[in-house]
C-alpha cells in the first residue's frame, strides 16, 4: 500500500505491505535504527517514537495507520547539532547503560513532559511503567526528567 | 591538569551517540557491506518439553513464499558435542532424536525476509512420542525417566565428587542450644536483556566474519570455532553495541553457533536476531536453586555451625549454571559471619527447563540469601534483634586477608562498618519505633525493616588477568586496545579516565577499541565484576610504560638526560625539568617513531588474586496485610568496592543491581506447568520489575581499597543484586512477622503474602 509519511520533517512517499509495523518501517524502509525493538507484546518501550506529537509504541501501530502523519524518532530530536533538553538531561544524569531502551525512553519521558509539565516523582514512575529498563533500575532515568522538567538539567 | 582525574563524577563520553542516533546493535547493521543481500535465519523450536523426535516435515515451509532452504541436524549430519561440565552428556546444536525443553532448536528455516521466516517455520511439522516432562528438581533426581541416559542419573555434577567434602549430618549441632532448619527456595529468574540475542555473518576470503551481541568475543570465538572445526586464522568475531548481557551472554549458543555452517551451505551471508519470546526460552535462566539450611548456636544469640545442602537446576544441559553453586555459592557460604563449622554440598540436576547460565551474581545472590534469610530466623527463634545477631557474629575488621572456615579467602572487610553506615543512613532505631506503633494500632498497612550483610567474590574467573595495549598515532590520539568489553558499564570512559591520568593526553583524544578478535585477540570479556580490576588495570599498567617509553624517545629528541625529562601532564608534553618552553608533544614523539614500530605499548596485568567486595542494605517496605501487596518504600545500600574510579558509574551499577535484586525478592519468576511448558515466556506474563515498582535508592559510599592491584578497585557490577534480594526479602517477612510468619519463598506476591499470613492465624 502506498503511503505518505513526514518523518523528522522529511516527507517520505513509500510502498509498503500492510501487515508492516510503523517500527519496522522506520527501521528498515527508512534505516532510523535508533528505535528499537525489545519484545513482542507491547510491553517495554524501546521502540516509542512521537506520531503527530504523541509518544506511542511503534509496534502497536501499524505504517498504514501512519499515513499523512508526523513522526519523530530520536534522530529527529537534535536541532543544529544541540541535543533536546531531554537528551541532555539523560547525559549529565547517567540515564543510561546500554543505550537500548534509551531512545524509546527519551521519546516517551518528553511525552510525559508534554502532558504533565511538572510532575512529582511518583508520577515520573507510573508515567514510565511502559517502558523497561534493564540496566539503570531506573533511579537516574527518574533523576533525568525531573532534572529536565526542573529546566536545570 | 588541576589534579587527578580519578573519583570524579565524569559524565559519559558515549552518551551522545547513545542520545541521538541510538547505538548500533547488531541489528542495526544495515550500512555493513559485507552484510548486503544477507538472508534471515529463523529456527524451529521444540513444542514440547521431553520427547524423542519421530519425524520432521518441512515440505510446506519448502514451498512457502522466500524460503531459500531448510536444514535439520540430519541434513547437517551434526555430531554429537559433550557437554564442558560433564562429557557424558551430549547433545547436537539442532535436536536429531531427543527434544529436553521447550524452545530447544530443531531446524533453521532461511528465507529472504524475517517476516517470511516467521511464517514458514510454522509450517515444519514436528512429530514427536511425548515423554514425561520434569521441571521439579528433586523430583528429576530421584527419577529414573533420564534426560540424558548416557550419565545413567539426572543428577550430572556435585560437589563431592570433586573432592570437596560432604555434610556429615546433624552431629555439627550437637552442642548447639538453639537449631533452626530452612527450605528456601532461590527462584528460577529470566536475565532479560533489553537487546534480545542476535548475530550476523559472511565469509570473507574463507574467514568467517561474525558480528555477535556478546560479553565475551574472544571465548565466542573459541566455541564457534570448535562447533565449526575452523582453526584461529579462520574466524573474526566483532562486538557491536550490546544492549545488555547481564551474564547470559558470556557464553556462545547453539543458534549463534550454526551460522557460519548455514552460511556456506547456502553461500548467502546471514542474520539472525530472535524473538523476545524466543529469548525467554532460549536465553539461559538463572538461580534456581533449592537450599536445605541448617544453622545453630547459643540462646544468647552466637552461630556454632551452619550447614547447607544445594540443589541446583541445570536446566536440560549442563551449562555454566551448573558450576556456580560448587564454585561460587559453596565457597562463599559462609558470608560475612565468623562461623567454625560450616559444611555445604552441592549437587546439580538437569530437568526439562531452558538451560540455567550466569546471571548477575551468579552463585553469590543465591549463598547470601540463604545465609541472611538462615541468620534472620535463628534471630527470631531466640527473640533478638537481627541487626543484634549479625553483629555478634559478623567477622571483625580485617586489612589483610581472612579465611572463612569453608576454607575462602578475603581480601579486606569491614563489615561491621558498613552495617553501622547503612543502619544510620536509614535511621533504624526509628524505623522500628514505626513499626512498633503500626504493630500496636494494629494497621492494614504494616512496615517491614530488612537488613543484610554481604561479601561477594568479584575477579575471581581464571584467568585472573587481562591484556590491554595502548597506543600513540601521530596526529597525538591515543587508542586504547582492551580486551574487557563494555556493555552499558561506561569503559570508553573509564578507560580514558585512566590513560589520561597517565599520559595526560586528554579523554577527548582517547578511543577504546574492543570485542574484535582481529584488533584484540587476547581477552577475558566483562563478566565476574572484573572490568574495572583486571581490564582497567592493565591500561593502568601499559599507560604507565608507554609514558616511561616515551620519556627516553623525549630525552634522545630533547638532547638531554631520561632522568631530567618529565611529563607536563597539563600540557601533555615532555619537557627537560626546568625548561618547560622546550618540549615534545605525543604527537612529535610518535611521529619520530615512524617506520621504527610506531608509539605502542603492550602487556597483560595478571592479578594476585579474586576481589571481595561488602556491604550492608536496609530495605524498608509496606505490607497490606488483607491483601499482601507489598510496596518497597526505601532502600539504602552501603556497597563497598574499593577505591572509586567514577561515583556516577559506580552508583549506576549500584542502582541497576538493586533493582534486579528487587525484582527477584518481590516480583519476578520463570514458571513452567506441570508438562515442562513456559507460562512466562514474553513481558507481558513475565513481571520484569518497572519504575512503578521501586522507589529511588539511597547510596552510601565506602572505600576500602584492596591491596591486590594497583587501582585499589574490586568489582561494583554484582554487589547491589547480591546486598538487595535477602534485605528486601526479608523486610516483607518482617512486616508481617508479629503476625507469626518466619520465613515466605521469593518472589514474595502479593499472593504468596498473603497465604504465609492466613497459614499463620
Amino acid at each position: 500500500m502506498k503511503i505518505s509519511v513526514t518523518v523528522n520533517g522529511q516527507t517520505h512517499e513509500s510502498d509498503v505491505e500492510p501487515r508492516t509495523l510503523l517500527v519496522q518501517y522506520v527501521r528498515e524502509d527508512l534505516g532510523l535504527t535508533g528505535t528499537n525493538i525489545g519484545c513482542d507484546t507491547s510491553s517495554c518501550g524501546a521502540c516509542s517514537l512521537h506520531l503527530d506529537g504523541e509518544a506511542v509504541k511503534s509496534c502497536t501501530i501499524l505504517a498504514v495507520q501512519a499515513d499523512g502523519s508526523k513522526v519523530t524518532t530520536i534522530e529527529g530530536l537534535a536541532t543544529d547539532g544541540k541535543m533536546h533538553p531531554m537528551q541532555e538531561a539523560f547525559m549529565q544524569n547517567h540515564g543510561l547503560q546500554c543505550g537500548f531502551c534509551t531512545p524509546g525512553m527519551v521519546m516517551a519521558a518528553i511525552g510525559l513532559l508534554n502532558e504533565n509539565p511538572n510532575p512529582t516523582e511518583d508520577e515520573v514512575r507510573i508515567g514510565l511503567e511502559g517502558n523497561l529498563c534493564r540496566c539503570t533500575g531506573y533511579h537516574n532515568i527518574v533523576q533525568s526528567i525531573l532534572a529536565c522538567a526542573k529546566g536545570g538539567n | 591538569m588541576g589534579g587527578s582525574i580519578l573519583g570524579n563524577r565524569v559524565i559519559r563520553k558515549e552518551d551522545p551517540k547513545f542520545l541521538t542516533t541510538g547505538g548500533e546493535y547488531v541489528d542495526d547493521l544495515q550500512h555493513e557491506p559485507l552484510l548486503t543481500g544477507a538472508a534471515h535465519v529463523t529456527y524451529v523450536r521444540s513444542s514440547v518439553a521431553h520427547g524423542i523426535i519421530t519425524g520432521i516435515d518441512a515440505s510446506d515451509a519448502l514451498n512457502a513464499p522466500g524460503v531459500i532452504a531448510v536444514f535439520t541436524g540430519d541434513s547437517l549430519d551434526l555430531p554429537e558435542m559433550p557437554a564442558t561440565f560433564n562429557p557424558m552428556a551430549k547433545r547436537t546444536l539442532l535436536a536429531r532424536t531427543k527434544v529436553r525443553y521447550v524452545g530447544e532448536p530443531i531446524a533453521a528455516v532461511i528465507t529472504e525476509t524475517r517476516e517470511q521466516g516467521e511464517d514458514a517455520a510454522e509450517l515444519v511439522i514436528v512429530d514427536y512420542d511425548v515423554l514425561p516432562a520434569l521441571i521439579d528438581i528433586e523430583e528429576s533426581m530421584a527419577s529414573t525417566n533420564l534426560i540424558y541416559e548416557e550419565c545413567g542419573s539426572n543428577v550430572v555434577f556435585d560437589s563431592t565428587a570433586l573432592g570437596m567434602p560432604d555434610n556429615t549430618g546433624d552431629a555439627i549441632f550437637a552442642d548447639c542450644e538453639v537449631v533452626v532448619k530452612g527450605r528456601f527456595i532461590n527462584q528460577r529468574v529470566a536475565p532479560c536483556p533489553l537487546e534480545v540475542r542476535g548475530s550476523a555473518v559472511a565469509w570473507v576470503d574463507g574467514r568467517l566474519f561474525q558480528w555477535l551481541s556478546t560479553q565475551h568475543a574472544q571465548g565466542a570465538r573459541d566455541g564457534i570455532k570448535a562447533a565449526l572445526g575452523l582453526d584461529d586464522t579462520q574466524i573474526r568475531v566483532i562486538t557491536p553495541d550490546v544492549g545488555g548481557g547481564f551474564g547470559a551472554k558470556i557464553g556462545v549458543y547453539p543458534e549463534e553457533m550454526l551460522l557460519g555452517m548455514l552460511s556456506k551451505k547456502i553461500g548467502r551471508a546471514l542474520r539472525w536476531r530472535e524473538t523476545r519470546s524466543e529469548s525467554m526460552v532460549g536465553l539461559g535462566h538463572g538461580r534456581a536453586q533449592i537450599q536445605y539450611v541448617t544453622i545453630g548456636g547459643t540462646r544468647a544469640g552466637k552461630v556454632q555451625a551452619y550447614q547447607m545442602q544445594v540443589f541446583q537446576d541445570s536446566g536440560a544441559w549442563v551449562d555454566m549454571g551448573t558450576i556456580l553453586a560448587p564454585f561460587m555459592t559453596r565457597p562463599m557460604s559462609s558470608a560475612v559471619y565468623d562461623i567454625p563449622v560450616v559444611e555445604v554440598r552441592t549437587t546439580s540436576v538437569v530437568t526439562n527447563t531452558t538451560p540455567t547460565t550466569a546471571y548477575r551474581g551468579a552463585g553469590r545472590p543465591e549463598a547470601t540469601a540463604a545465609a541472611e534469610r538462615a541468620i534472620d530466623m535463628f534471630a527470631a527463634e531466640i527473640g533478638k534483634d537481627p541487626v543484634d545477631v549479625r553483629r555478634m557474629n559478623l567477622i571483625p575488621k580485617f586489612m589483610h586477608n581472612h579465611t572463612t572456615s569453608i576454607g575462602q579467602n578475603y581480601d579486606v572487610g569491614d563489615y561491621e562498618g558498613a552495617l553501622d553506615k547503612a543502619l544510620a543512613a536509614a535511621n533504624y532505631t526509628e524505623l522500628r519505633a514505626e513499626q512498633a506503633r503500626r504493630r500496636a494500632a494494629g494497621d492494614q498497612k504494616q512496615l517491614g525493616i530488612g537488613v543484610s550483610v554481604y561479601v561477594e567474590i568479584t575477579g575471581g574467573v581464571p584467568p585472573m588477568s587481562e591484556a590491554a595495549k595502548i597506543e600513540v598515532l601521530e596526529n597525538g590520539r591515543a587508542v586504547v586496545y582492551t580486551g574487557t568489553s563494555p556493555h552499558g558499564q561506561g569503559h570508553a570512559t573509564s578507560w580514558s579516565m585512566i590513560a589520561a591520568e597517565q599520559t595526560g593526553i586528554p579523554m577527548d583524544m582517547i578511543d577504546l577499541v574492543w570485542g574484535d578478535t582481529d584488533l584484540v585477540p587476547v581477552g577475558g570479556g566483562t563478566m565476574g565484576s572484573r572490568s574495572l580490576q583486571q581490564g582497567g588495570a592493565a591500561v593502568n599498567q601499559v599507560s604507565i610504560e608507554l609514558v616511561d617509553n616515551a620519556k627516553k624517545i623525549a630525552a634522545r629528541l630533547l638532547e638531554a638526560n631520561e632522568a631530567d625529562v618529565v611529563l607536563d601532564k597539563d600540557r601533555a608534553v615532555f619537557h627537560v625539568a626546568g625548561t618547560p618552553a622546550v618540549a615534545k608533544s605525543w604527537a612529535d614523539i610518535a611521529v619520530s617513531m615512524k617506520g621504527n614500530g610506531g608509539l605502542v605499548q603492550e602487556g597483560v596485568f595478571i592479578a594476585e588474586g579474586a576481589t571481595f567486595p561488602f556491604g550492608a542494605h536496609v530495605a524498608v517496605v509496606e505490607v497490606d496485610t488483607e491483601t499482601g501487596k507489598v510496596k518497597h518504600l526505601r532502600h539504602v545500600a552501603c556497597d563497598d568496592a574499593g577505591r572509586v574510579l567514577n561515583p556516577l558509574l559506580l552508583e549506576g551499577q549500584i542502582h541497576g543491581g538493586v533493582a534486579q535484586g528487587t525484582a527477584q525478592a518481590l516480583l519476578e519468576e520463570v514458571r513452567y506447568d506441570a508438562d515442562g511448558n513456559p507460562i512466562t515466556s514474553n513481558l507481558a506474563d513475565y513481571a520484569f520489575i518497572s519504575a512503578a515498582e521501586l522507589p529511588s535508592f539511597e547510596v552510601v559510599h565506602m572505600e576500602t581499597p584492596t591491596f591486590l592491584n594497583p587501582l585499589g578497585a574490586k568489582g561494583i557490577g554484582e554487589s547491589g543484586t547480591i546486598g538487595s534480594t535477602p534485605a528486601v526479602q526479608s523486610a516483607v517477612v518482617d512486616a508481617v512477622s508479629h503476625l507469626g510468619v518466619r520465613h515466605i519463598d521469593m518472589p514474595t506476591t502479593a499472593e504468596r503474602v498473603w497465604l504465609a499470613i492466613a497459614a499463620a492465624k
